[in-house]
């Protein structure tokens, strides 16, 4: 099943399959190492819900959910 | 001398590389035209013979023109040309420090890549396959440990071998699918001569602005040979991530590598107090109080007001009464240090005018030295303490990761005022200074951001704001019965109101504009270094010393000049004696200086010789008329000015004689804050209190002319700063803003207070004035959103 990431619960792995958007926000995505194949978890909200705090590659990133949409993940059906 | 250029990822522990290679030699500047910190110093081996110049490049993700310091860390690399570039890796964090790798490997010239935090990683019981890495790589790796200073000295003795020999730019795309569309691309720009082939062309074919606009003639062959539809950006991120995770992470060797999710670190459990849910803006607002309670509380954690605490003994009378505790309570660290520095000033004031009487100094002398150094200098030097103590603990939260954190918690509520959540921090460190919270909006992403949260910084009470704020909490108390300590805080969080209220305003008006993203890593938390610390506070020290030294000498010179000069140019004594008078009788001039004397002195029987018929007990209806300030220079001026502060209760019409007074003082805080209080004390002979009451300003007067002070231009540092950072063009408009701000705020507070009626017309004026800024904004977003679509 494929999901936006700004979609995703707390705890949800998924791996992402493609970015959406454009310009140079979409290339900080690429830079920060949002790329097509990159395994992404969600760890944690802040207050009110919104920026999400990401682990990829071996670090935390944080994004709103704004920029987090543009990025579509391949995610387990849920049980 | 060669130059070694450090390049690496933010929170990669460059800096800590930087202070271990480099001690106590670094030098501070600016890059050219802009205020980007530039960190320059010399690297002198002891074992290995070695010695260089280390710059410091700012902390960078890519090299693509994201932010300033991209901009800046590609530019020096490539024209300044430095003989060799060490990359500075952080070894716990391989996958994304690498991709910065990847794109310095494709410019020409030498690489030596410096494993860092190794230590670290050992005590995850993981190593690093350095021959391996190396080999993937193709440049020099070396292991070290900034933090422990290990490793130092090898990784500079490869860095000045590798130096020696010109190293080819080379890329990882050129092992891929797309090699041929690259070496055709460096083809292109090798024929024109180009230093760097493959890495202007592969970022040519990444359509990145900076490099189309420095190289026109190649862009358009480039581009025509770009397939239509191809994203070489996204393909070239993809390959170069691709490209680490195959080729090098699997050079960690021991235990197998765990996915970050599943285990807990320290850094995660920290994380899940400070940045909980509920508990994190709590948590926050409870960290700022217990900063500022241990910069400037007299009560320490209000353990006497909560608690009863008191101690019994005092030190009555010794040099320690009142310098750790008083009957109000403990002091807290800031209070302390600056009770010690009083205490000094004072015996050193107290030192050099003896001094000066054994000599026989001149009065005029006495005077000038008085107010330049004890009511300049010392006055200035006395919130080092305070500030410094502040400082430190912003550099704590600051270089733990925290700050990053609390950019994450109030990120949503930024939000909504238009601006990200990385612009609460540069306001926050507008409560220590200005300065330095103007340099740190070059994190911020659009112009329109950068430029509201450097108007906003203005509004913050920073650390020279609190001179005046202490030097009037005793009048404040004294002259009109007002709670001084509640101001004190009022003025904190009232800073931070007005802050807010100014940047909505901004952002429904002038400054529309999409919010801006918000990308930012939040690095594991770490404890800070002392030795890192102290370098930041000398840093700080030494900066504020020299505004001392500049600034506050020469307007304090300047101000005591004119002050005691008439327009031409004669010298006057202000506190000289000009009539003295007893029942209205005139006394002999001759007499003037005995009865001054015997009046202090309390010594009736003297004052009986001295006067005929006095009375034991009617020494008050002696009258002394001292000279004044009139016909001097700034006397004039500030009376020509004074009327424009009428509306704001401190103009001629409220304070008559004593208006240029308030007028100069405001007019001169423009070059310093500190110098605001300092012009008082100096005109009022050091008794503000009776200035105060003498000039008979209203309550609401006085409050108006302390917060306008506080909100208007901040000082020239802050100008100077605003113009580096702000776009072009926006210095002019911001100074406007900054003067008409804390002139209607100075307006609203004296007319609020004197005469309260007035809320019934400034109030819905006010709520009148925003909500035709929101429906403004509203409009002209509603036909922009019809325009789009």
């Amino acid at each position: 099943m494929q999901k936006e990431m700004s979609a995703f619960a707390i705890g949800e792995t998924g791996r992402i399959v493609k970015v959406l958007g454009e310009g140079k926000v979409r290339h900080r995505l690429f830079d920060m190492g949002l790329t097509p194949g990159a395994e992404v978890y969600l760890r944690k909200k802040a207050p009110m819900g919104d920026p999400l705090e990401f682990t990829l590659r071996g670090y935390e990133l944080s994004l709103r959910k704004d920029e987090a949409q543009f990025v579509i993940c391949e995610v387990e059906e849920a049980k | 001398m060669k130059t070694f250029a450090l390049a690496g990822n933010p929170n990669s522990g460059k800096t800590t590389l930087f202070n271990a290679l480099t001690g106590a030699t670094a030098y501070v500047g600016n890059w050219p035209g802009v205020t980007v910190e530039k960190r320059e110093g010399k690297y002198k081996g002891k074992h290995n013979g070695v010695e260089a110049k280390i710059v410091d490049l700012p902390g960078i993700y890519s090299l693509s023109p994201y932010t300033p310091e991209e901009i800046i860390s590609r530019n020096f690399i490539l024209d300044e040309k430095p003989d060799l570039v060490i990359n500075v890796v952080d070894a716990t964090n391989l996958e994304r420090n690498l991709y910065l790798t990847t794109q310095l490997l494709e410019i020409d010239v030498p690489v030596v890549v410096a494993l860092n935090m190794n230590d670290l990683l050992q005590k995850q019981g993981i190593s690093v396959d350095v021959p391996a890495l190396e080999k993937t790589l193709g440049v020099p790796v070396v292991l070290v440990s900034a933090l422990r200073t290990h490793g130092i000295d090898e990784l500079l003795a490869k860095a000045d071998k590798a130096s020696n020999v010109a190293r080819k730019g080379t890329s990882v795309l050129s092992n891929t699918a797309h090699a041929e569309l690259v070496g055709k691309a460096t083809k292109i720009m090798e024929e024109n001569g180009i230093a760097s082939p493959v890495f202007h062309a592969v970022k040519m074919l990444e359509c990145d602005e900076l490099e189309e606009k420095s190289h026109p003639e190649e862009a358009k062959k480039i581009h025509a040979i770009l397939p239509e539809d191809m994203e070489f950006d996204a393909i070239s991120a993809d390959e170069r991530y691709q490209y680490i995770s195959e080729k090098c992470s699997i050079h960690r060797k021991g235990e197998k590598i765990e996915r970050a999710k599943d285990k807990l670190t320290v850094s995660d459990k920290i994380d899940r107090v400070l940045t909980n849910r509920w508990a994190g803006i709590p948590i926050f607002l409870l960290i700022l109080l217990i900063v500022f309670g241990l910069t400037f509380s007299e009560d320490l954690l209000f353990l006497h007001r909560w608690f009863g605490v008191q101690f019994s003994i005092n030190f009555e009378g010794s040099y320690f009464e009142g310098l750790f505790w008083t009957d109000g309570g403990i002091n807290s660290p800031g209070v302390i240090l600056s009770n010690l520095w009083g205490g000094f000033s004072g015996w050193l004031a107290d030192l050099i005018n003896q001094g000066l009487a054994n000599v026989n100094t001149a009065p005029w002398a006495v005077g000038f030295i008085n107010s330049v150094v004890v009511d300049g200098v010392f006055a200035v030097i006395g919130f080092l303490p305070q500030i410094l103590v502040l400082y430190i603990f912003f550099s704590i939260l600051e270089d733990s990761g925290y700050m990053a954190r609390v950019a994450f918690i109030f990120d949503r509520i930024f939000r909504r005022l238009g601006l990200s959540g990385r612009a609460f921090i540069p306001m926050l460190m507008g409560y220590g200074c200005g300065v330095p919270a103007m340099v740190n909006t070059r994190t911020l992403n659009t112009d329109k951001e950068k430029t509201q949260t450097i108007r906003a910084i203005a509004f913050f009470p920073c650390g020279a704001k609190m001179t005046l704020l202490a030097a009037i909490a005793g009048v404040l108390a004294g002259n009109f019965h007002q709670n001084a300590t509640l101001f004190s805080y009022g003025v904190y969080v009232g800073g931070l109101v007005i802050a807010i209220l100014a940047v909505i305003l901004m952002h429904w008006t002038t400054q529309r504009e999409k919010v801006p993203p918000f990308i930012m890593e939040l690095p594991a938390y770490h404890l800070p270094q002392f030795r890192a610390l102290m370098i930041h506070i000398w840093d700080k020290v030494k900066h504020y010393l020299k505004k001392v030294s500049t600034i506050v000498i020469v307007s304090a010179i300047f101000i005591w000049a004119f002050t005691h000069l008439t327009w031409n140019w004669t010298y006057i004594e202000p506190e000289e004696v000009i009539n003295m008078t007893y029942n209205g009788v005139a006394l002999a001039p001759e007499l003037w200086a005995d009865v001054a004397d015997a009046v202090a002195n309390e010594n009736f029987a003297a004052l009986a010789e001295l006067i005929p018929g006095y009375v034991e007990g009617t020494e008050g209806d002696i009258l002394i008329t001292l000279r004044g300030y009139e016909g001097t220079v700034l006397h004039g001026i500030s009376s020509f000015v004074s009327p424009i502060f009428v509306p704001m209760g401190f103009g001629n019409v409220q304070t008559g004689q004593y208006a240029w007074a308030y007028t100069l003082s405001s007019v001169t805080g423009i070059v310093a804050k500190e110098v605001v209080p300092d012009t008082l004390i100096i005109v009022s002979s050091g008794d503000l209190a009776g200035f105060v009451t003498a000039s008979g300003i209203t309550v609401g007067g006085f409050y108006a002319f302390v917060m306008f002070n506080l909100m208007t231009i901040p000082c020239f540092a802050a100008i100077s700063t605003a113009k580096a950072e702000l776009p072009k063009g926006k210095l002019k408009w911001t100074l406007l803003f900054w003067i008409c701000a804390s002139y209607l705020i100075g307006v609203f507070v004296y007319l609020s207070i004197d005469f309260v009626w007035t809320l019934a017309i400034s109030l819905p004026i006010l709520v009148g004035i925003y909500v035709a800024a929101y429906f403004y904004n509203r409009n002209k977003t509603k036909k922009e959103e019809a325009l789009a679509a």
